[in-house]
C-alpha cells in the first residue's frame, strides 16, 4: 500500500524520510523489494542450484522480514535481516538434502599460498602468462546473454566458502562487519578469502571471454 | 616496496574499506611501474559493476535498475 501509485524517484526519498521515524516504509516500495528480491534470489540460486526452490526461499525469507518490519530502521537493517533468514532457509535445504553447507570450509593459509602461488614468482611478481590483461570494453559484455553464461560458470567454480562470501559481499552487498557476524569469521579471514574469490574470478572471465578466441601472447 | 602479490590484496582489500594514506601512496607508485596491477586494479572497479549488473538483472525483460 504505498501513498498514490506512483514509483517516482521522489518517492524512494519519502519513504527513506518515513523509515527514519521507524517506520519500515521501505518494505511498501515495490521498486525497491523488487531489486532485493532479485539480489536475494541469484544468491539462492547459485546457493542451491535449483530456481524453484529458491524462489519459494528468498519467498519466505522476505514474508519472515514483513511479519516483523517494526523492528527495522533503514534499508540496511532490513536487507541484513532478510539475508540472515534466507541463509538460514538455504542452510536447511541444504541439510535436508544431505549436503554439509559447511564442509567446504576456509582453506588452510597453506592452501592459500600455494593457489597464489601458482600466478606469481618467489618474490611476489606476477608470472608472465599470469598478468592480468587489459579487458576490452567490459561495458558491453553485461549486455551479452552468452557472457552472463559464462560469468555463471566461473562463479561455479568457486570453492563454497568463497563463493557464499563473495556473494554476500558483491550481490547482497553486505558490509564487512555483518558479513563477519553472519558468517563468524575474522575480518582477516574474509578479506583474504574474498581476495582469493577475484583472483579466480577475474583470471576466469579473462580467460574465457575477454581473452578468449585470441591468440595468447608470448605463448 | 609491496609486491604485486600484496598490492592486488590491497587492491582487494579497497572494495571493502579506505585505505590509508600511506598505503595508498605505496599504491601509486607501484601501479606507475606495472602494467599487470594496473589492468588488475581496473578489472576489480570492472568485477564489481558485473556483479551489481548480475543481481539486479531481470531475465525476461532488462527492467531498469
Amino acid at each position: 500500500m504505498v501513498e498514490d501509485s506512483g514509483t517516482k524517484s521522489g518517492e524512494v526519498g519519502r519513504n527513506l524520510a518515513h523509515a527514519a521515524q521507524g517506520e519500515a516504509a521501505h518494505l511498501q516500495d515495490p521498486v525497491y523489494l523488487e531489486e532485493l528480491r532479485r539480489q536475494l534470489q541469484r544468491f539462492a540460486v547459485l546457493q542451491l542450484g535449483d530456481a524453484d526452490l529458491a524462489e519459494d526461499a528468498v519467498q519466505e525469507a522476505l514474508l519472515g522480514a514483513l511479519k516483523s518490519a517494526r523492528s527495522f530502521n533503514g534499508r540496511a537493517a532490513l536487507k541484513t535481516w532478510v539475508f540472515a533468514i534466507l541463509k538460514n532457509k538455504i542452510a536447511d535445504l541444504l541439510r535436508a538434502r544431505g549436503r554439509q553447507p559447511d564442509a567446504q570450509s576456509l582453506l588452510s593459509s597453506d592452501e592459500e599460498h600455494r593457489d597464489l602461488d601458482e600466478l606469481f614468482n618467489a618474490r611476489g611478481h606476477w608470472r608472465r602468462d599470469e598478468r592480468p590483461a587489459h579487458w576490452e570494453d567490459p561495458e558491453s559484455a553485461v549486455h551479452d546473454r552468452h557472457f552472463w553464461r559464462v560469468f555463471e560458470a566461473c562463479l561455479d567454480r568457486l570453492p563454497g566458502q568463497q563463493a557464499r562470501l563473495f556473494m554476500m559481499r558483491e550481490f547482497i552487498e553486505l558490509e564487512t562487519p555483518e558479513i563477519c557476524a553472519a558468517a563468524e569469521i575474522s575480518v582477516s579471514n574474509l578479506n583474504v578469502t574474498l581476495h582469493r574469490a577475484r583472483m579466480r574470478l577475474r583470471e576466469c572471465l579473462e580467460n574465457n571471454w575477454f581473452q578468449a578466441g585470441e591468440a595468447r601472447e608470448e605463448s | 616496496m609491496k609486491n604485486c602479490r600484496e598490492i592486488t590484496r590491497l587492491l582487494s582489500e579497497a572494495q571493502e574499506r579506505e585505505l590509508s594514506l600511506s598505503e595508498r601512496m605505496g599504491l601509486r607508485m607501484h601501479l606507475a611501474m606495472c602494467r599487470g596491477c594496473r589492468n588488475f586494479a581496473e578489472q576489480m572497479a570492472t568485477l564489481r559493476k558485473i556483479c551489481r549488473a548480475y543481481a539486479r538483472r531481470d531475465e525476461g525483460n532488462s527492467g531498469r535498475e
